[in-house]
């Protein structure tokens, strides 16, 4: 009787994944696909208008005298700062809208994965809203920089 | 004991006339620039409706449309035997915070975007049971706490896939009490929670459309109808994902929709015009648009028998992260005016 009732139920999963199977397949031919190539398009478009942005700062600074060093710290500080302020103007989201990975891979997309939820948590207060919330989007992106960046700290000593 | 009004696996049929007799709707200003705007009672520009917070907004809209709805009648609160309420929020706070300010006995109710039809159901039988004589119906979604509650915050600069869907701001309410004037439900059938293992959060109308097939085909069964038997087949909000989806799955099972068949995803916005992606979604979706637009209809009588069926995707932010699979669920009830 368990038995006859155990093979029961593993029939019943087998024909249920199968159903989920077919589905699947079904789901597949009717969903439609995201635009790639318009996406990559308008990424590089975006991204690189990023980039020549912070490039065109870089030359500036330089050109006002300072050091090399000194120039790109500034210049990533002003790129952070212009990512914090098109979010706060509600500007950056329509950006990323149609930049896709084009406005996130750069450091504006990090100051806006971090301004985005400073601004919608402030709400739950400064402790558990914005304090404890402010790196649900940058918090994975750090953890795992700081991590592999330790790895290949111990691989180079190890190796040197 | 006999049950006498329990017809076939999971449909119901009402002994005593239902009638719908008063509605109101409260829309945001995405909402109010779509196709049904001059079917709404009120649209508010200012998506925070003058609050400190979405979420206190979409309470004040829940309550709000509640309000205007009895207020269209001339009823008070003391005159409503229950209120029946709920929304997507977690602990369906909207619902919740709203009845503080509403003297009415309350059910807070969650079947995320079924909800509205669910508390169709529900005030249909406790006024058919003779446990009311009327019951007053809201369910309320709002696009901003939607959004924080499932996804990203509101600025967050992301990139949504062409299947992802919009969820409409916007709170519809019913009353419905014993009465033989205006439109009526006569009939319903539960749905049942079906899983087919989707698990994309960005593609609800496939999560959605099983559960969909689901109740239509038991409620043809159950009452003996098919697809030609109603002027219309209203489903609330799968989508044009979900809509294609829940066409081919009936195909499956032998029966044709046809132009007879919309959504009400795809009917509040302009799929071309507006940035909205498969359509809308929300408990607030199917609420305004029938509250607004179809009743409107039925009473121009254009509709005269309609299948409103209204599915809700019962995930939680939890329980996707997770990796769980998304279940769905679609409540589907008859609304009659002859």
């Amino acid at each position: 009787m368990a038995q006859s009732q155990g093979q029961g139920n593993l029939q019943q999963r087998k024909m249920q994944q199968e159903l989920q199977q077919e589905y699947k397949q079904l789901v597949k031919n009717v969903k439609p696909r995201p635009p790639v190539l318009k996406n990559t398009i308008l990424a590089f478009l975006v991204g690189g208008a990023i980039c020549l942005i912070g490039q065109l700062i870089l030359w500036f600074l330089k050109k006002e005298g300072l050091g090399d060093h000194e120039a790109s710290e500034a210049t990533a500080a002003i790129m952070v700062f212009l990512g914090a302020l098109l979010t706060g103007l509600g500007i950056y989201d329509v950006i990323g809208k149609y930049g896709g990975a084009g406005s996130m891979v750069p450091i504006t997309g990090f100051a806006n994965s971090i301004v985005a939820p400073a601004m919608e948590f402030k709400r739950e207060g400064f402790v558990f809203g914005v304090g404890a919330r402010l790196f649900t989007v940058a918090g994975p992106v750090l953890v795992y920089g700081f991590l592999v960046s330790a790895v290949i700290g111990l691989i180079y000593y190890l190796i040197r | 004991m006999e049950i006498e009004k329990k017809v076939g696996q999971q449909s119901i049929r009402f002994v005593k006339p239902i009638g719908i007799t008063s509605s109101a709707s409260v829309v945001g200003s995405t909402e109010g620039a779509g196709p049904l705007a001059d079917t709404f009672d009120w649209i508010i520009e200012d998506l925070l409706f003058g609050e400190q917070s979405w979420e206190k907004a979409e309470c004040k809209m829940l309550r709000e449309s509640a309000k205007l709805a009895l207020r269209k009648v001339n009823l008070q609160e003391k005159d409503i035997d229950y209120f029946l309420a709920g929304d997507l929020l977690n602990q369906i706070i909207s619902a919740n915070y709203a009845a503080r300010g509403i003297a009415i006995p309350f059910f807070g109710l969650f079947g995320a975007c079924s909800t509205f039809v669910e508390a169709m159901l529900l005030a249909s039988i406790l006024i058919d049971g003779g446990f009311a004589r009327r019951v007053l119906l809201v369910s309320s979604s709002h696009h901003n706490t939607a959004e924080r509650q499932y996804r990203f915050p509101t600025e967050q600069g992301v990139q949504r896939p062409p299947s992802a869907q919009w969820t409409v701001t916007g709170s519809g309410a019913l009353l419905l009490e014993e009465s033989g004037n205006g439109p009526r439900v006569t009939m319903g059938t539960v749905g049942k929670v079906i899983d087919l293992g989707m698990t994309d959060a960005n593609d609800m109308g496939s999560a959605m459309a099983p559960a969909a097939a689901d109740t239509l085909v038991n409620h043809f069964q159950d009452t003996g109808t098919n697809p030609d038997s109603y002027d219309l087949i209203l489903t609330g909000d799968l989508g044009a994902v979900g809509k294609d989806t829940l066409i081919k799955l009936l195909q499956q099972r032998g029966y044709r929709l046809g132009e007879n068949y919309q959504d009400c995803g795809m009917l509040i916005f302009d799929l071309e015009k507006q940035d909205v992606h498969s359509g809308g979604s929300g408990c607030g979706c199917a609420a305004v648009v029938f509250s607004g637009d179809i009743l409107r209809q039925l009473w121009e009588k254009k509709y005269r028998k309609i299948l409103f069926l209204a599915t809700g995707a019962l995930m939680s932010p939890t329980s996707a992260q997770q990796g769980e699979t998304i279940p769905g669920i679609a409540h589907a009830v008859v609304v009659e005016f002859n």
